[in-house]
């Protein structure tokens, strides 16, 4: 016999102490502190602090053991807290050339001022299990060299003196915010680049590899790659001048395209531009790349039809916690459209048998 | 020195219940709210007052009507609310009397695209009895009854619907509203 | 007694002026989508963001708030939901309809008639009633703009001429006011008579898609047809089997393997309230004495 259930609140309540539990695991085995998962777990949690849009390692390795390693889920824990803080101002746009390089390559030049530096990468690691990481072995300190002194301009900028480069666009206006205006179609530049910052970087990359295997091909080189911590400075209205208030981590990509020019400009080479905050280059090389791509309408070439050159497809359904809480919300209750569709199914499967009897009578 | 209290005590829960009355006057159109909890500096009323604090911030754009672009008014509202204050043309929220916000022509309809970038004008009155209009409409069972400054300009309004603006009569601490739908005649 | 870690009804203040001046302007433009810059809630998009960021911008310390999903008072999301603002924002709480002056609502319009007074807040998942025959946002933007709906009449009249009628079930296109077309949310069409000429104020809030609209009271609401195919407000042709209602909307509920199966009526409260007066369906379990 069916009676309506009531107690979905202590069902709720029971289901949060088990998720608790399954969140420790074996109490047999020592409780990751904060402190281990932001040193150890790092580009885990540069990834939730580029996708939460927020800056603060300690609160996304927090948000990482919350949620179990559940990336996504810790993003969204980020994201939910963000949005109740005060907005105290908006700091200066951060000079990304005077950063404070870990890591700088190019692709396009053999050597550049300032030199290539490798940095802590995986690039040339032989993928191999390290088995002695299991048997908790101590690390070897790396060796060190002493800070280059050289500048390190943009590699970009020199391509720019040669007139090869398009010129950068630049602006005194103050870029809208999309996580305080609603999106607005179509999107300029500006925008296009936040939501990729903060776009799910697994959909990222794979509309830029897309572009590479031919869906709004760009003939991409990275031009340059840089990972380095850069100062933050804010204008303190009451003293009349800036104050940095802080230092982030930044990986920036630009990349060159190559470029044979359209109706309205002339053959040069044309940019593309990722910025993620953390050392995340696949994201920020996979950004520049879809930034790109969906250029092409200032630029003045044809729109193939590729998803990549899509802002309206590509803006609309790169934020994975939209796009995960849309997908998991078909877990939910929908027994009214259900039953409305089941009574619309069967009167129409009734209506055509009736037709069927009436045509073989 | 200008005075700069006369914000809410407890905004949450003040400028809760003032936007209800918001709510209220705007969905049922004839229909009078108290507006409780400003003491602006005169002449802004404190229904007036309490429907800034409850809409007006640093993310919109307000005009100053001739009647009531004073000094300590403006002070209060950069105290309180900080909007930036715009011309007419510019703005999202207008406060004045009737015949301050005068030509009204001046003011954002929205567009056919976005219809809701449009002004709220916030019309201080003598007062808002005994009736002179009859209205219908969205908000309204049959037929109501409201004070209005005057007939034209809102009949006029409600012929571009879905474009036009929307309004808020202010007297003392009653408010009512009469939003772009409102299908507005003499009685 | 609220939570103090957190403003009353959770948003800042800030945000609840932002939103409050989007559903103002949804008041005036009745069913016209008004974008508003939604935030991220503490529970996932997809799961009423929209209609909880509206309510909270609705509700004051007066407040006795309803939630329901499905119709029901005690389904997970709805628990969730009420619980989220018994802690937030310190307000009674009820399942009565009656008892209620704001219900936040998932896919059902209560079967007791709404009063004046009462504000019924929406859960939207997709708010473009014109989304699935037009992806494109600046496509549908445009349609709206120039009241141009062919589109939307064609789907419906090849659902005629395919099934001999109009196979949309619920989230059933309505026009407001002889003006903008507009989705219910996915309300059974069962529900769409009751959006007109509605004593109560209708909000609809949509967090991920970021877009408020808004009935009035009293507003002109009317579901799209043809005149040789005009809407019927249909529902499953059985009565309740706990409270013997033949006019309220039914689940379908599986009893046993066998094809046994019952029909409930959705609305909890309104189930509830009929049986406690003494009505009894063909399955009312006995009355404990």
């Amino acid at each position: 016999m069916y009676v309506a259930t009531k107690g979905g609140e202590r069902a709720i309540e029971a289901a949060h102490q088990w998720l608790a539990e399954e969140r420790r695991g074996d109490r047999d085995v020592p409780e990751l502190s904060i402190a281990q998962i932001r040193e150890q777990m790092s580009l885990a949690v540069n990834r939730v602090m580029a996708e939460g849009s927020l800056y603060d390692p300690d609160l996304a390795a927090l948000a990482i053991k919350q949620a179990r390693g559940d990336l996504i889920e810790a993003i969204f824990l980020i994201r939910a807290y963000r949005t109740t803080l005060p907005r105290f101002g908006a700091s200066l746009p951060v000079e990304t050339g005077e950063m404070a390089i870990t890591r700088r390559v190019s692709a396009t030049f053999k050597d550049v001022p300032g030199g290539q530096v490798l940095g802590p990468t995986f690039d040339y690691t032989h993928r191999l299990l390290d088995f002695k990481l299991a048997a908790e072995g101590t690390t070897p300190e790396a060796q060190r060299k002493s800070a280059d002194e050289t500048p390190a301009p943009h590699i970009l900028d020199l391509l720019d003196r040669d007139g090869l480069m398009e010129p950068l666009e630049t602006s005194e206006d103050t870029p809208s915010d999309l996580t305080r205006e609603p999106l607005e179609m179509p999107a300029d530049r500006p925008l296009r680049l936040q939501a990729l910052a903060r776009g799910d970087e697994g959909f990222v990359l794979s509309l830029a590899y897309s572009t590479q295997r031919g869906y709004g091909r760009t003939h991409a080189f990275v031009g340059e790659l840089r990972i380095g911590t850069c100062a933050v400075e804010m204008e303190i209205p009451e003293l009349g001048f800036a104050v940095e208030i802080g230092e982030v981590e930044l990986s920036e990509c630009e990349t060159v395209n190559q470029f044979t020019g359209s109706k309205t400009e002339p053959a040069q080479f044309t940019r593309g531009y990722g910025l993620v905050f953390g050392q995340n280059e696949r994201k920020s090389i996979s950004m520049s790349l879809v930034d790109r791509a969906l250029r092409w309408e200032e630029l003045g070439e044809d729109n193939t039809g590729a998803p990549a050159q899509d802002a309206e497809f590509v803006l609309y359904h790169c934020d994975n916690i939209q796009a995960t809480g849309f997908l998991e919300h078909i877990k939910l209750p929908h027994y009214v459209d259900f039953q409305s569709e089941l009574e619309l199914i069967r009167r129409l499967r009734r209506e055509a048998g009736a037709e069927e009897r009436e045509a073989a009578e | 020195m200008s005075d700069l209290s006369g914000g809410f005590a407890h905004a949450p829960e003040q400028a809760a219940r003032a936007f209800r009355a918001c709510l209220e006057t705007l969905a049922r159109p004839g229909q009078v709210q108290r507006l409780e909890g400003a003491a602006p500096p005169a002449p802004l009323s404190p229904a007036a007052g309490a429907v800034l604090l409850t809409l007006v911030d640093q993310a919109v754009r307000l005009h100053l009507a001739p009647s009531h672009d004073r000094p300590e008014i403006r002070d209060w509202i950069a105290f309180h609310c900080g909007a930036p204050l715009v011309a007419a043309e510019e703005a999202d929220f207008a406060l004045g009397s009737w015949e301050a916000l005068q030509p009204v022509g001046r003011f954002a309809i929205g567009t056919p695209a976005y219809p809701d970038r449009a002004a709220t004008l916030i019309v201080e009155m003598e007062t808002l009895a005994p009736p002179n209009a009859r209205l219908t409409g969205p908000g309204i069972a049959r037929d109501a009854e409201a004070r209005l400054p005057e007939i034209a300009a809102f009949a006029d309004n409600r012929a571009r619907f879905p474009l036009g603006f929307d309004c808020f009569f202010t007297s003392g601490d009653r408010v009512s509203g009469l939003p772009r739908s409102t299908k507005v005649e003499a009685l | 007694m609220s939570d103090q870690a957190f403003n009353f009804a959770y948003l800042d203040e800030a945000t609840k002026r932002m939103i409050r001046r989007a559903l103002l302007k949804g008041i005036a433009v009745p069913g016209y989508q008004v974008p508003f810059a939604s935030r991220e809630m503490p529970m996932p998009y997809g799961w009423g963001t929209g209609g909880v960021q509206v309510t909270a911008a609705c509700l004051t310390p007066e407040d006795t708030l309803k939630v329901i999903d499905q119709g029901a008072d005690d389904t997970t999301n709805a628990v969730s939901i009420r619980a989220f603002f018994a802690r937030t924002a310190g307000v009674e709480t009820t399942t009565r309809t009656g008892e209620a002056s704001v219900i936040q609502t998932r896919h059902r319009i209560p079967e007791e008639p709404l009063v004046e007074g009462q504000i019924l807040v929406y859960q939207v998942p997709i708010p473009e009633p014109l989304r699935f025959l037009e992806p494109r946002e600046s496509e549908t933007r445009k349609m709206h703009a120039l009241e141009e709906y062919g589109l939307m009449h064609v789907k419906l009249y090849e659902d005629i001429a395919r099934h001999g009628e109009i196979s949309t079930a619920y989230a059933y296109p309505v026009r407001v006011e002889g003006r903008y077309v507009m989705d219910p949310s996915p309300i059974p069409k069962f529900d769409n008579p009751k959006l007109s000429d509605n004593p109560a104020i209708q909000l609809f809030g949509a967090g991920r898609e970021q877009r408020i609209y808004a009935l009035p009271p009293y507003t002109q609401v009317v579901s799209l047809d043809f005149e040789d195919h005009p809407f019927v407000a249909s529902k499953a042709e059985h009565s309740c089997d706990l409270c013997g209602c033949g006019t309220s909307y039914l689940d379908e509920v599986i009893t046993d393997d066998r094809g046994g199966r019952m029909f409930v009526c959705s609305d909890t409260d309104f189930c509830e309230t009929r049986r406690a007066q003494g009505h009894r369906g063909r399955l009312a379990p006995e009355e404990r004495t």
